[in-house]
């Protein structure tokens, strides 16, 4: 005979003395785990239910300036450091970390329409109603000295807006029309127009560093390439669009903001069908930029709040409003993707966590593991009804809320109304045209 | 991820060959000898190695890419057979024989395989179907580390063979004691406890404490390994039936009339009136609820964690004092007395099966840990193993001279059957393949009647509880050695006990996921999806995924004639036509052959009337 008993030495299980860690042994046979489904589930709606409980995004409301804040810029080198110009022509530069004004220059007689940094982060500039652009100084002026520009650019006409070249002392104004400046030089070098019409806001692709777009008030977004002499091509749309923003991870997609409360996100290459429509906002969309990342984007809309949509989803993933703010006029998100920053009408700028549930500060690397877990869990069960319903609750404003009610209806009875059509004609004889192709009037080259 | 033929190891590379003769300098403890036929020993990639600066370079990649895992498990013995990748050169010149991941035997990482890929999806759009198929890779390469970690278990199982011809049921108890250690031979006690009669028990989850329950009245809790008593106390009625509930904390007693919870110092914490009459209990740990089976007919859910009823459900079968629980599903079987096992749940108010076991009544079920199989007996005396993967089919059956009374599985998958005052008990060749009814692997008599049985978790005892009292028998190779310390620790200390109660509590599944297939929830949804599918269909008026008609694009200046142009169209449409019929004849003839299969066996005279 023989026989083994299964026989274990204590020793082996239990820890030696109080100060040693408790021993764990493990085996990860699934018949000594049973239940993994349901259990992973059950973890999942309770991790889901704690990102409700903890979606705190405001941080930190930055106020001082006197009138509405008009435009934002990022430092290119300091995290910390914000930029904003007025309604009033002041321009405020901002610690984020002290959350405090750092500098304060009176720029501009009127609205401060565009500020931007120049790359480099050493001085940046900004044109204003008083058909100037502005070359400042980062640091601010040593003791004695006057807050004077270190170069002023007096126009002919309004510019709107400015934005300066990803690498090169190169910068390009907008206005009756788009500009392209040395800065070395007082005049432009070259100026592109294509049709006569206000241009609102003009944006330099990041990666492909020669290519601008632009959008005018006459409904299109126009292409330019700074090589070139003549415009590329341009896009008609139902309604104007108010700005675009350029996607800084994929050259050659870029989002518009349009009045018709919705968000384009176009591929440069074949413009005459969005990537994807982005829907979401109850009134017009003012403004956009993209996340670090490339994969989501915040927009700033007049309905008093912003979004976040990811690139690929044409529902926003997290809205923000507070009570006190008013129409957003402008947003950026920062360097480090973890925080956006929004100016508002009532002259306040405020910070918001770009993850509402994110712990910030330092974590432990058990805090970070079980973060993880509980992201990849949430992930996994996204689909589920009682999930999906809790991770996408949302307090909204009454005003945004009824408002969403009340279009819907009005899509419904549109939608309807075009099914009605297309059951009482010949069949065939009405085209149905997809959401996306609806909103483009035409693409010109 | 099978196993390619590699041309690798023993065949040496030819772009060697010129380079062979220049002697090289050796170290001490490399081989002296250098190799001569081309089956080398495992020192020849060494040599290569030394030769050959930068062995993984993009040349040599494509031979020696590596299987992750190798169909024979009896890999681990033989080293030459290993894969070898490229080789690792360490500082000091010296080769690791065993280099790169070790090889995992393919039914290891078959138990740890979550997707069943021979069900078949709807279509996807490619996007999801590129998810798919990275999450399924990402699976195949989980499953392999899980099995590789295999290796890190501590403990092997026990093992009970006789010598050559030798029948390990003629073994006695006392022979197993005599034979093994000091530590194990404690394992084995009689209690005798004449008095109180007969005995149902009760094993906590980590298998450490054991609970005793005496028809009349006597109630005890003790540490089994010190022997250590926690209570005792007499309840002065009936006892039916005793369970701990989550930890050893907590205890459920069916008294003759009512349920009462006590702790473990032998206070009455609860008593639950709305649960009467109850004959046998079963806890499911992972959803905190207490199942009662009463005389009165109905199986009631306790949910223990807030002390609610959760379902109380008329079996309509008269008296219940059959009742287990699937370990692997939370499903609650009841045995009937028409030879019926019906299977419950607590969302569902009528059973989600029913098997018709025996001709007589059903004396005792149970499931084995791994739900795959049930055991019943009934009062035809058969004992029968049931199939529980979808079939409810027997597997195999045996007449015993008396039928067995009690029924448990361990949980590597040994059958205990308490016949009178005999415990038989039947082995298999694995867990996953069941119990051989042939001949038992282990039989003892006791002092008394059987009156309650269970395998202890995580050690080779089965507790026996009889009309003498309650007796701990050593079976060999009954426990899984190796438990989960985050599951449920047998050393765990309170902190560790109180840590955990707290995160079962989080992760309580709610009662109404019970249901026969517990993956259910992670699988695709079909039916809802195509549901889903159609509304949107009716409710947009036409197909946003359907095929757009082919619209031949524009080609260069003059080759774009009308003519041109519907002469494209109509081939791709013809194409497509060819496709549809070559399809549809190919199902005609599948049909045909399916149907002409089942007759084939013997033509009968009725068969003329089939159609």
């Amino acid at each position: 005979m023989k026989v083994k008993m299964l026989s274990r030495n204590p020793d082996n299980y239990v820890r030696e003395t109080k100060l040693d860690l408790q021993r764990v042994p493990r085996n990860y046979d699934p018949t000594l785990h049973p239940f993994e489904v349901p259990r992973e589930y059950v973890r999942a709606l309770n991790a889901t239910k704690l990102e409700r409980v903890f979606a705190k995004p405001f941080l930190a409301s930055l106020d001082g300036h006197r009138d509405g804040v008009n435009c934002l810029a990022k430092h290119p080198k300091s995290l910390a450091t914000v930029l904003s110009g007025a309604c009033d022509g002041e321009v405020r530069i901002w610690n984020l970390t002290k959350r405090k004004c750092i500098r304060t220059i009176q720029a501009h007689e009127g609205f401060v329409r565009g500020i931007c940094t120049r790359f480099c982060g050493t001085s940046f500039f900004t044109v204003g109603d008083d058909k100037t652009v502005k070359q400042w100084k980062m640091d601010g002026p040593s003791c004695g000295e006057e807050e004077e520009p270190l170069h002023t650019i007096l126009g002919k006409t309004v510019y709107t807006g400015i934005d300066h070249h990803w690498k090169e002392g190169i910068f390009a104004t907008c206005g009756q029309q788009v500009d392209i400046w040395d800065e070395q030089r007082t005049n432009p070098i070259c100026s592109m127009t294509w049709g006569f019409d206000s241009i609102s806001s003009v944006k330099f692709n990041p990666i492909e560093t020669f290519l601008l777009g632009s959008c005018a008030s006459d409904r299109n977004i126009v292409l330019y390439d700074m090589r070139q002499a003549t415009p590329l091509k341009k896009v008609i749309l139902d309604m104007r669009t108010n700005t675009i923003g350029w996607n800084p991870m994929e050259a050659f997609i870029f989002t518009a903001a349009n009045e018709d409360y919705n968000l384009y996100t176009f591929d440069m290459r074949a413009l005459d069908t969005p990537v994807m429509v982005h829907m979401d906002h109850v009134s017009a969309v003012l403004d956009v930029d993209y996340s670090p990342t490339g994969k989501e984007f915040v927009s700033a809309s007049f309905d008093k709040s912003i979004r976040i949509f990811p690139v690929d989803k044409s529902r926003s993933r997290e809205v923000y409003h507070t009570k006190r703010m008013q129409h957003v006029i402008c947003v950026k998100w920062t360097s480090d993707s973890k925080y956006i920053m929004c100016g508002s009408d009532e002259m306040n700028i405020r910070l918001w966590k770009a993850n509402a549930s994110e712990k910030l500060g330092v974590l432990t690397s058990r805090e970070k593991a079980a973060t993880d877990y509980n992201q990849k869990l949430k992930e996994k069960f996204q689909h589920h009804p009682h999930i999906k319903r809790i991770s996408r609750h949302r307090h909204l404003p009454k005003s945004i809320y009824s408002q969403i009610q009340e279009q819907r209806i009005m899509k419904e009875a549109r939608r309807r109304k075009e099914l009605n059509r297309i059951k009482h004609s010949k069949p065939g004889s009405v085209r149905i045209v997809s959401e996306k192709k609806k909103h483009i009037v035409a693409v010109v080259k | 991820m099978e196993t390619a033929p590699k041309p690798g190891s023993d065949v040496p590379p030819k772009k060697d060959r010129p380079q062979a003769k220049r002697k090289k300098p050796r170290r001490y403890w490399e081989e002296e000898t250098t190799p001569t036929a081309a089956g080398a020993s495992p020192g020849r990639p060494r040599k290569q190695k030394n030769r050959e600066p930068r062995p993984q370079k993009s040349k040599s990649a494509p031979i020696q890419k590596k299987p992750r895992f190798s169909r024979k498990p009896q890999v681990l013995k033989k080293p030459q057979e290993w894969k070898s990748p490229g080789p690792q050169r360490s500082l000091s010149g010296a080769q690791d024989p065993f280099a790169g991941p070790a090889p995992v035997p393919v039914e290891v990482v078959r138990k740890f395989r979550r997707i069943d890929k021979s069900k078949k999806l709807p279509p996807s759009k490619s996007k999801a179907q590129s998810r798919l198929e990275a999450a399924e890779a990402e699976e195949e390469e989980i499953s392999v580390k899980a099995a590789r970690s295999e290796l890190l278990l501590a403990e092997e199982p026990g093992f009970l063979e006789g010598e050559d011809g030798e029948d390990t049921a003629r073994i006695r108890q006392a022979d197993i004691v005599e034979a093994v250690d000091i530590a194990s031979a404690a394992k084995h006690f009689d209690l005798n406890l004449r008095q109180f009669g007969p005995y149902r028990l009760n094993y906590s989850r980590t298998g450490r404490h054991l609970a005793l329950g005496g028809r009349r009245g006597h109630v005890a809790a003790l540490d089994w390994v010190t022997k250590k008593l926690m209570c005792e106390i007499n309840v002065m009625e009936a006892v039916r039936d005793i369970r701990f509930l989550h930890s050893e904390a907590l205890l459920a007693v069916a008294q003759n009339r009512w349920l009462h919870i006590y702790d473990n110092q032998g206070i009455e914490l609860h008593c639950v009136r709305r649960c009467d009459r109850i004959t046998r209990l079963e806890f499911l740990p992972f959803h905190f609820l207490l199942a009662t089976a009463s005389e009165t007919g109905f199986l009631t859910y306790l949910d223990v964690s807030v002390g609610k009823i959760v379902a109380a459900l008329n079996a309509r079968a008269g008296r219940l004092d059959v009742m287990t629980q699937n370990p692997y599903n939370a499903v609650v079987h009841l045995g009937h007395s028409n030879g019926t096992v019906s299977l419950w749940s607590p969302a569902m108010k009528e059973p989600l099966a029913k098997i018709l076991c025996h001709r007589g009544g059903v004396r005792a079920v149970a499931v084995d840990p791994t739900g795959t199989h049930m055991a019943t007996s009934g009062l035809d005396h058969q004992l029968k193993i049931f199939d529980l993967r979808g079939t409810f089919q027997p597997l195999s059956a045996r007449t015993l001279p008396q039928g067995a009374g009690h029924l448990a599985f361990s949980q590597r998958g040994l059958l205990a059957a308490g016949l009178g005052d005999v415990v038989n008990i039947w082995a298999g060749s694995g867990a996953a393949s069941g119990p051989s009814l042939e001949r038992p692997y282990l039989t003892h008599r006791l002092a008394g009647h059987v009156h309650g049985l269970q395998f202890c978790p995580f050690e080779d005892v089965l507790g026996v509880g009889h009309s003498g009292g309650v007796t701990s028998m050593l079976v060999p190779g009954a426990a899984e050695p190796n438990f989960d310390g985050l599951e449920s620790n047998p050393y765990r200390s309170r902190k560790q006990r109180q840590e955990w109660e707290v995160k079962a509590l989080l992760e309580k599944v709610p009662a109404e996921l019970i249901c026969l297939d517990p993956r259910a929830l992670a699988e695709v949804d079909v039916v809802s999806l195509e549901q889903e599918k159609k509304e949107r269909i009716e409710r947009l008026g036409y197909d946003p995924e359907a095929k757009a008609p082919f619209q031949p694009k524009p080609k260069q200046k003059g080759r774009s004639s009308t003519a041109s142009l519907v002469k494209r169209k109509k081939k791709v449409m013809d194409e497509e036509h060819r496709d549809k019929v070559r399809q549809s004849l190919k199902q005609q003839q599948q049909q045909k052959q399916e149907k002409a299969k089942p007759t084939g066996a013997r033509p009968s005279a009725l068969d003329r009337f089939v159609r």
